[in-house]
């Protein structure tokens, strides 16, 4: 399977120009009959952060998970629009969902590490899409749980199951088994709702590091939150984009009067 | 405060109530128990375990029957329980939200509670008949036919309880379906997934009605699956009825080694969910 991890490489070489790695276009979405995102566009900048928030129902993990069509295991959800990975509609009836989320990564609001092995949780995603030797395996198992700040907490443990892990620990394990894997994209719902702060510190520390290799989108209700980590800023209200524009901008000098409500606690 | 002493009696009354129905169940459970005890301990000796059935009047044992009870709740979990699974496995995963699935798991609780009796008449129609004679083999699928509405229904269960973003989170990682099910889901529900098929287990070891049908009883020492087959059930159900002592007390023997060997797979069930829900 090394033809997987050589496409993106390939593109990156022709398309690593465009600042755009993901563009949203007129994206609509619905629940059964229920319109839940109403003709969004927005782009995901090459190598930075981009925070969606808003007030509950607003439909920002709604898009987040547009993004790698984690709606497809439900049924009667469906999206319309284009969303382009690399110039490539990925809303696509033949796009491989398989390969499509090997490229764009996520980690959820409570941490899932699954019922194996610390180790085994990193290295399972790898040897789904690469061939290699105990040896090099070692290796990659290792840079992900470094890449995610945990190998020095854990380098002793390997063999314990990842459920004995605290809570912040256990979200840096996600974030390790999704860096194994080289995604290029890597999509967080609200990664620090279930954590204390010091936990939050770290991962927040950690989405900084990771945005010099990877595009991020991350879903926060945190406002200081979306202020620290990202670079640009999408605000929502019931399924409408009100507002994007780069961080700072977005927080110092809103354009739209909701925008400067939201952020400044009057509504939401 | 009138009203919170109303409350405290009536609470009082209620759970007396309850306390009096659960007292009531439990002491037919410990009567037929003790009674078992009492009765099948007198005939428990080695020479059950390696003798066999005997003809009226001489000593013997229930090796040719627990042998073919032995043989035959194998054979029907082997067949039964890996279709049961699959099928559990397609209506919480495949399938969850299908038209089919809705269909199934109502023929599937149908076919729970169909009285076991029928299980062997339609094996003995659809096997029995055709083959012209009693067997292992048939015995073995009616036992089957038997497990596997339990096993489905608790794979479904157990696989319902994998939290959604588990299931999710493996999908995240561009894991094909059959992998998540696999390597995640089966792995965090195995406790209960082994815990449903010990409990088919159990159910179907006790079970006398389809093999009467099927395998029917055999004086000897058989493990021929093409010949008629004995079973600890079906010797208990003829030496019961029979005006023999001896027979008799080999029935209430038979009788106690099969519940202590239904409860002990009940308890190992029970530790094994616990373990589950421990994690």
């Amino acid at each position: 399977m090394s033809l997987v991890m050589d496409v993106p490489a390939a593109q990156s070489m022709s398309r690593s120009d465009l600042p755009e790695k993901v563009s949203v276009r007129h994206l609509s979405f619905f629940y059964g009959e229920t319109q839940a995102l109403k003709s969004i566009s927005l782009p995901l900048h090459r190598n930075e952060v981009t925070a969606f928030i808003g007030p509950s129902g607003c439909g920002k993990s709604t898009l987040l998970r547009v993004l790698n069509r984690m709606y497809d295991l439900y049924p009667n959800q469906r999206a319309e629009g284009e969303v382009l990975l690399d110039g490539e509609n990925i809303l696509s009836p033949d796009q491989d969902l398989n390969l499509l989320r090997a490229r764009v990564g996520m980690v959820f609001q409570k941490p899932t590490p699954f019922p194996m092995s610390i180790y085994d949780n990193i290295a399972f995603g790898i040897k789904l899409y690469e061939r290699m030797n105990k040896a090099e395996l070692d290796r990659r198992v290792e840079e992900a749980l470094r890449g995610a700040a945990l190998w020095n907490e854990v380098k002793d443990k390997l063999g314990a199951s990842g459920l004995s892990l605290s809570g912040g620990q256990q979200q840096r394990l996600c974030i390790a088994r999704t860096v194994a894997i080289h995604p290029e994209v890597i999509l967080f719902d609200e990664p620090c709702s279930a954590l204390d702060p010091i936990s939050t510190a770290k991962i927040e520390e950690l989405i900084d590091e990771l945005s010099e290799q990877y595009t991020i989108a991350i879903v926060t209700h945190n406002m200081q939150q979306a202020a620290r980590v990202s670079e640009y800023t999408a605000f929502m209200y019931l399924g409408e984009l009100i507002e994007f524009d780069r961080t700072r901008r977005v927080f110092t000098s809103p354009e739209k009067k909701q925008t400067q409500d939201y952020i400044t606690g009057r509504f939401g | 405060m009138a009203l919170y002493d109303a409350r405290r009696r009536s609470n009082t009354i209620v759970m007396g109530l309850c306390v009096a129905a659960s007292a009531f169940g439990l002491a037919f459970l410990v009567l037929i128990l003790l009674a078992l005890l009492w009765n099948g301990l007198a005939g428990l000796t080695p020479s059950v375990f390696i003798e066999m059935t005997p003809p009226p009047g001489s000593s013997g044992g229930l090796l040719n029957a627990i042998l073919g009870s032995l043989i035959m709740t194998v054979l029907g979990v082997a067949f039964g329980a890996p279709l049961g699974m699959l099928a559990g496995t397609y209506m919480a995963e495949y399938g969850r939200y299908s038209k089919l699935t809705f269909f199934v798991r109502f023929i599937n609780d149908i076919l729970l509670s169909a009285p076991s009796i029928i299980v062997g008449l339609f094996v003995y129609e659809v096997i029995v008949v055709r083959m012209g004679h009693f067997s292992g083999i048939a015995g073995a699928i009616a036992l089957a036919v038997i497990v596997v509405p339990v096993v489905v229904r608790t794979t479904e269960d157990m696989l319902l309880l994998v939290p959604g973003p588990l299931r999710e989170a493996a999908t995240a990682l561009g894991l094909p379906r059959s992998h998540m099910i696999i390597r995640v889901a089966y792995r965090a529900a195995r406790a209960g997934l082994v815990t449903g098929v010990l409990l088919a287990v159990a159910r179907v070891s006790g079970e006398t009605a389809p093999l009467l049908f099927t395998a029917l009883n055999n004086q000897f020492l058989s493990t021929n699956l093409n010949a008629p087959m004995a079973s600890v059930p079906a010797v208990i159900f003829q030496f019961a009825l029979s005006p023999y002592r001896d027979w008799q007390q080999l029935a209430w023997t038979g009788a106690l080694i099969i519940t202590f060997a239904v409860l002990a797979l009940s308890i190992t069930a029970r530790v094994l969910a616990r373990q589950r829900i421990a994690k």
